[in-house]
C-alpha cells in the first residue's frame, strides 16, 4: 500500500463519512422510516470518529512525508469540452484545510454527544441530527474545497442547515421568523458569492483555486489576476464572508440565531459557521496581496465589526446573545489579522476561539444555574466593580453608547426602514394595480382568494 | 430521417385519447382516477420508450416506425429530436404523477377525462415540428382549462381574452412569415406579432395576468398542468428562435429578465399559496426564456437544463402544495399553519422541490442555474447580476412559504393529515429525480448541450437563408463555434439542420 493510495483512501473517507451519515439519516426520514434515537446518536458518532481519524492520518502522513499539499480529484463533475467549461470536484489537504477539518470534526463530535443528551425525547431529535449531518457535510466540503464551486456547494449546505436550526423550535413564531431572517441575509451574501464564482469562471474558464490564488501551497500562492480583477472578486467574496460571519452591517442576525437549541448555537454561531467567512478570506488570501484597497476594506470591516461586537456584547441581557457578540468581536479581530497578512495567527486564533466559545456556550445553561445558586447563597446580587469605561466616559456619551448597543447599532432598523419596507410597499402597490386590472378585464371581482379569511395569527411582517 | 423501433410517439398520444373515450362511460370518480392512471401510465411508458429508443439511434431526429400519418397521408406529423426527447417523458410523468397524487377530496372536482385529453394534446405539441401544427395544437390546448372554468361557472374572460389574442397573433404572424418570398427576411411586423404571442403564452409581464387568474379560478391540478410544461417556451424555440433577428431576441431576454425579478418580488408579498406558486413559477419560466433568448451555447444549454429542472421541481412543489390544500383548503400565507408535525414527509418534499427550483447545490437545478448565469454574464454582465438577484429573491420566497405553511404554531387537526402512499410515491419519485439529476448531472447536460447546438445551427441556417448581410453581422457571437457540418465534436454525421428545415416555410 503506497502513500498516495493511503492519502486517497483517507481523504475520501473524510468526505464520505459525513455524506454517508446524511444519506442514512436523511434517506430514512424521507421514506418515513426514521432511526431510533440511540441509532441516530451512534451513527453520528461513528461518522465523526471515522472522519476525524482519517483526517488525523492524513495530517500524520503529510507531516511524515513533508508534503504540504495533497489534492484529491474526483474528476469533472460536469464538462462541456466544446465550450471549455467544466466543474471539477476537487478537495485539497493543506495547512489551512486540515486543521479546519479536524476542528470541525472535534467540535461536531463534542456537540453531537452533548445534543444526544440535551435533546433526549425532544420531538425534533431526528430533525436536529439530519440538519446536523447537512451542516457537518457542508463544513467538511467547504473546508476541503479545491474549487470555488465545491466551496459554494458546501457553503450553501451550511447556510441552509443554520437557518433551519435557528427555527428548530418551530411551534413558536419567533424562532421561525429569526430563521427566515438568517436565511435572507445568507441569500444576499450567497448572491455575492455566486457572482464571484461566475466571474471567476468567466475570467479563468474554471473555478479552480489554483487559477485564483496560484499553484503554491497555502499560504504561499500568488494570485494570477490583475489588481482590479482581484479587487472586484475580492470585494464580492468579502460581502459573502461578511454575511456568513455576521460582520457589520449583517450583524443583526447573530443574536437572533440564538433562538435555536443550545448545541446548534454553540456549533454554528459560536464556533464553526461564524468563522466560515474568515476561512473564506484565508483561502483566497493571495488575492488580498494583489490589491491594497482590498486589504484596507478587509481591515476596516474587521475593525468596525470588532468594535461594534465589543460594545453590543456589554448590554445584552441573556448569556447566549452576549456570547454571540463576544464571538463577533473575536471574528472581527481575526478578519483584521487576515487583512494585515497575519495568516497563521488568524488560523490559530480561529481554532482557539472556536474551542473556547463552544465550551462557553455549552456551559452557559448550567452557568446560569450556578449563578443563581451563588446569589441565593449570599442573599443578593454578585458584587461588581465599576469598569474603566464607566470611570472615563462622560455620562451623556455612555447613555448614547448604551442606546446604540442596545439597538444593536440600528442595523436592523435601518434595514427594515430603508430596504424591506420600501420593497414590500412597491410590490404591494403592484399587486393592487394587478387586482384593478384583472377586475377591469373580468368585469367583476377577479380574486377568489380575497374572500379567504384568516384563521389565526397574522404573520407580523404582513400586518 | 431515422426511424424509431416502434411507434412510440403515436401510441403515447393515442393512449390518453383512448382513455378519454373510455372514461366517458365511467361515472365513479375514484374508478376514473384509477383508469386514468393506467392510460397515463401507458403514455408515460411510451414516452420513456421513445426517449430511450431515440438515445440508441445516435441521430438528431427520428420518427415512428409504421407511422399512421405516413401510411395514410404521406406526412410525418410526429417527430422526436434532441430538444423534445426528454421533454416528452417529463410531460407524461407530470400528468401521471398528478393523477396518482390526487386525493379523494379532489377527485370529484378534478376531471380525469379532460386531464387525459390535455395530456394527449401536450404530447402531440411537443412531438410536432410543423409550425401550423404547433399553432393548432396550442389552440387546442387552451380548450380543457377553458371548459373547466366554464363548467365550474368561474370567470373566463381574462384567460380567454389573453389566449385569443395570443393565438390570433401567432396565426397572423406565422401567416406573414409563410408568405415571405424565399431569400427575403420575414417582415418586422410578423416577428413582432410572434414575439408578443410568445410573451403572452409564457406569461411575461405585463401580459401575465391570465396566469394568476387561472390559478385563482381553475382547479390547482389543471392550472399546474397547463403552465408547468412551458409550452410557450417551446413555441418560442420552434417558431421564433430560428428566424428572429438579434434585436428581437435581446428584447425578449430583457423583458423576461424584468419579469423574473418582478415575479420573484411579487411572490414575496402574496398572501395566498396559489398566487405565490404562480409568481414563483413565472419567475423561473422567465429565466428559462432569458437563457433561450441569449442564444449562446452556454446560455442555451443552461436554459434547456433549467427547463427540465424547473418543470420537475416546480411540479413537485405544486403537487405538494396541492396535497396540503386538499387537507386544509386554500392556504393563506399571511398566517402560520404549523403543519409540520402532521405532514413531515410533505414538508421535506416541499423544501427539496423548492430548493431544487432555486438551483440549490446537489439538486437538478444547480447546473442549469450556473450555466444560465454564466451565459448571461458572457453577453450582458448586468443581466447576469439580475438573474442572481431573481434567484436570491426566489430563495427567500421558498423558505418563507415553507415556514408559513409548516411552522409557526401548533395545529390540532380533528382528523389525521398524514400523507398517503400514492402521494408519497409521487413526490418521492420527483425527489429522486431531482436529487439524482443534481448528483449526476452530466448525461442530462450533454443531451441539453446537443439540443442547444442544434438550435443554434438551426438559427444560423435560418438566418443565413432569410437574413440579409447586415443581419449576418448580428450573428457574429456564434463565430467562435466550429462550422456545423465539420464540427469535430459532433456525435452524428452532418445533416441538414432539422429545426431549420421544419420552420422554414420555403422548405418542401
Amino acid at each position: 500500500m503506497n502513500v498516495d493510495f493511503l492519502f486517497s483512501l483517507c481523504g475520501a473517507i473524510v468526505v464520505a463519512a459525513p455524506a454517508a451519515l446524511l444519506l442514512l439519516l436523511g434517506g430514512s426520514a424521507l421514506v418515513g422510516k426514521p432511526f431510533l434515537e440511540k441509532s441516530v446518536s451512534r451513527l453520528t458518532q461513528a461518522a465523526v470518529v471515522f472522519g476525524l481519524l482519517s483526517a488525523i492520518v492524513v495530517l500524520a502522513l503529510m507531516l511524515s512525508t513533508d508534503r504540504r499539499l495533497v489534492t484529491l480529484t474526483m474528476g469533472d463533475w460536469i464538462v462541456l469540452p466544446q465550450q471549455h467549461f467544466h466543474f471539477t470536484f476537487k478537495f485539497i489537504f493543506d495547512r489551512l484545510s486540515v486543521p479546519f477539518v479536524i476542528l470541525s470534526f472535534v467540535l461536531c463530535g463534542t456537540t453531537s454527544a452533548f445534543a444526544s443528551k440535551y435533546l433526549h425525547r425532544e420531538a425534533g431529535y431526528g430533525r436536529f441530527f439530519v440538519l446536523f449531518a447537512v451542516f457537518l457535510l457542508g463544513m467538511i466540503v467547504t473546508s476541503l474545497a479545491g474549487t470555488i464551486e465545491t466551496l459554494f456547494a458546501g457553503w450553501e449546505l451550511v447556510g441552509l442547515s443554520s437557518a433551519l436550526l435557528v427555527g428548530f423550535f418551530h411551534e413558536r413564531s419567533a424562532p421561525v421568523k429569526n430563521g427566515l431572517r438568517v436565511w435572507t441575509v445568507y441569500r444576499v451574501a450567497d448572491a455575492a458569492f455566486l457572482v464571484a464564482t461566475v466571474l471567476m469562471h468567466h475570467l479563468t474558464s474554471g473555478g479552480d483555486f489554483v487559477r485564483l490564488v496560484g499553484s503554491g501551497p497555502w499560504p504561499e500562492g500568488v494570485a494570477l489576476l490583475t489588481s482590479n480583477q482581484a479587487l472586484f472578486i475580492g470585494l464580492l467574496l468579502l460581502v459573502a464572508a461578511a454575511g456568513k460571519s455576521a460582520l457589520a452591517p449583517f450583524s443583526g442576525w447573530l443574536p437572533r440565531a440564538m433562538e435555536g437549541p443550545t448545541p446548534s448555537s454553540a456549533i454554528f454561531y459560536g464556533a464553526l459557521s461564524v468563522h466560515l467567512g474568515a476561512f473564506l478570506l484565508l483561502r483566497v488570501s493571495p488575492l488580498l496581496e494583489r490589491s491594497v484597497l482590498l486589504c484596507v476594506a478587509v481591515v476596516a470591516l474587521g475593525l468596525t465589526s470588532a468594535v461594534f461586537g465589543a460594545v453590543a456584547a456589554r448590554v445584552q441581557s441573556d448569556v447566549k446573545s452576549a456570547l454571540a457578540f463576544a464571538s463577533l468581536t473575536q471574528v472581527g479581530i481575526i478578519v483584521v489579522e487576515i487583512g494585515c497578512g497575519l495568516r497563521y495567527i488568524a488560523l490559530i486564533h480561529i481554532i482557539g476561539h472556536a474551542c473556547l466559545r463552544t465550551l462557553q456556550l455549552l456551559r452557559a445553561p448550567t452557568l446560569l444555574l450556578d449563578y443563581r445558586t451563588l446569589e441565593n447563597a449570599i442573599g443578593g446580587r454578585l458584587p461588581g466593580a465599576p469598569t474603566v469605561w464607566e470611570q472615563t466616559i462622560p455620562e451623556r456619551w455612555r447613555r448614547r453608547l448604551y442606546r446604540f448597543a442596545l439597538e444593536r447599532g440600528f442595523f436592523d432598523v435601518l434595514l427594515a426602514d430603508y430596504i424591506v419596507r420600501p420593497f414590500t410597499r412597491v410590490f404591494q402597490w403592484c399587486d393592487a394595480a394587478e387586482r384593478r386590472w384583472t377586475d377591469f378585464l373580468a368585469g367583476e371581482q377577479s380574486r377568489e382568494s380575497d374572500a379567504l379569511e384568516l384563521s389565526g395569527r397574522v404573520a407580523e411582517e404582513l400586518r | 430521417m431515422s426511424e424509431l423501433h416502434l411507434p412510440w410517439l403515436e401510441i403515447s398520444i393515442i393512449a390518453p385519447i383512448i382513455g378519454v373515450l373510455w372514461l366517458i362511460r365511467v361515472r365513479d370518480p375514484e374508478l376514473a382516477q384509477r383508469h386514468s392512471m393506467f392510460f397515463s401510465g401507458v403514455a408515460l411508458a411510451c414516452a420513456v420508450g421513445a426517449w430511450l429508443d431515440f438515445g440508441t439511434l445516435h441521430t438528431f431526429e427520428a420518427h415512428d416506425r409504421w407511422s399512421f400519418g405516413w401510411h395514410t397521408a404521406h406526412v410525418e406529423p410526429f417527430v422526436i429530436d434532441e430538444l423534445s426527447a426528454p421533454l416528452l417523458p417529463m410531460a407524461a410523468l407530470l400528468y401521471f404523477l398528478t393523477s396518482v397524487a390526487t386525493l379523494r377530496t379532489k377527485v370529484r372536482r378534478f376531471s380525469f377525462g379532460w386531464m387525459l385529453l390535455s395530456e394527449a394534446i401536450l404530447l402531440a405539441t411537443l412531438s410536432c415540428r410543423n409550425p401550423w401544427g404547433i399553432i393548432t395544437l396550442l389552440a387546442l390546448g387552451v380548450v380543457p382549462p377553458l371548459w373547466e372554468l366554464h363548467v365550474r361557472r368561474r370567470p373566463v374572460r381574462v384567460f380567454a381574452l389573453h389566449m385569443a389574442v395570443c393565438l390570433g397573433m401567432l396565426a397572423l404572424g406565422w401567416f406573414m412569415v409563410a408568405r415571405t418570398a424565399p431569400g427575403a427576411h420575414p417582415p418586422i411586423w410578423a416577428i413582432a406579432l410572434l414575439m408578443v404571442a410568445v410573451l403572452i403564452r409564457s406569461g411575461i409581464v405585463p401580459m401575465h395576468c391570465w396566469m394568476t387568474d387561472l390559478f385563482e379560478h381553475a382547479t390547482f391540478g389543471t392550472a399546474l398542468l397547463f403552465v408547468t410544461p412551458m409550452v410557450g417556451v417551446y413555441a418560442a424555440v420552434r417558431l421564433l428562435l430560428p428566424i428572429a433577428p438579434d434585436w428581437a431576441l435581446r428584447s425578449i431576454a430583457l423583458i423576461s429578465l424584468a419579469t423574473a425579478v418582478y415575479a420573484a418580488g411579487m411572490s414575496l408579498v402574496q398572501r395566498e399559496a396559489r398566487r405565490f406558486f404562480c409568481y414563483l413559477f413565472l419567475s423561473h419560466s422567465s429565466l428559462v426564456l432569458v437563457g433561450l433568448e441569449i442564444a449562446t451555447p452556454i446560455g442555451l444549454t443552461g436554459a434547456l437544463c433549467l427547463w427540465i429542472s424547473v418543470g420537475l421541481a416546480l411540479t413537485g412543489f405544486g403537487l405538494t402544495l396541492r396535497s396540503i390544500e386538499a387537507r386544509k383548503g386554500r392556504l393563506l400565507l399571511s398566517e402560520f399553519h404549523g403543519l409540520y408535525e402532521h405532514t413531515p414527509a410533505l414538508a421535506a418534499f416541499f423544501l427539496i422541490t423548492g430548493l431544487a427550483s432555486i438551483g440549490f447545490p446537489g439538486t437538478i437545478g444547480f447546473v442549469g442555474a450556473e450555466l444560465l448565469i454564466e451565459g448571461a454574464v458572457d453577453v450582458y454582465p448586468l443581466v447576469g447580476l439580475a438573474v442572481v438577484l431573481a434567484g436570491a429573491l426566489n430563495g427567500i420566497a421558498v423558505l418563507q412559504a415553507y415556514m408559513r405553511v409548516f411552522t409557526g404554531k401548533r395545529y390540532f387537526p380533528s382528523i389525521s393529515l398524514q400523507s398517503r402512499g400514492p402521494e408519497r410515491m409521487a413526490v418521492l419519485t420527483l425527489a429522486l429525480l431531482i436529487l439524482g439529476g443534481g448528483i449526476f448531472p452530466q448525461p442530462g447536460l450533454t443531451s441539453r448541450h446537443h439540443a442547444a447546438d442544434e438550435i443554434i445551427k438551426a438559427r444560423r441556417r435560418g438566418m443565413g437563408v432569410a437574413a440579409p448581410v447586415a443581419e449576418q453581422h448580428a450573428m457574429r457571437r456564434f463565430d467562435h463555434l466550429p462550422p456545423s457540418d465539420t464540427s469535430a465534436d459532433d456525435h452524428t454525421p452532418p445533416l441538414v439542420p432539422p429545426l431549420a428545415t421544419a420552420i422554414d416555410p420555403r422548405s418542401p
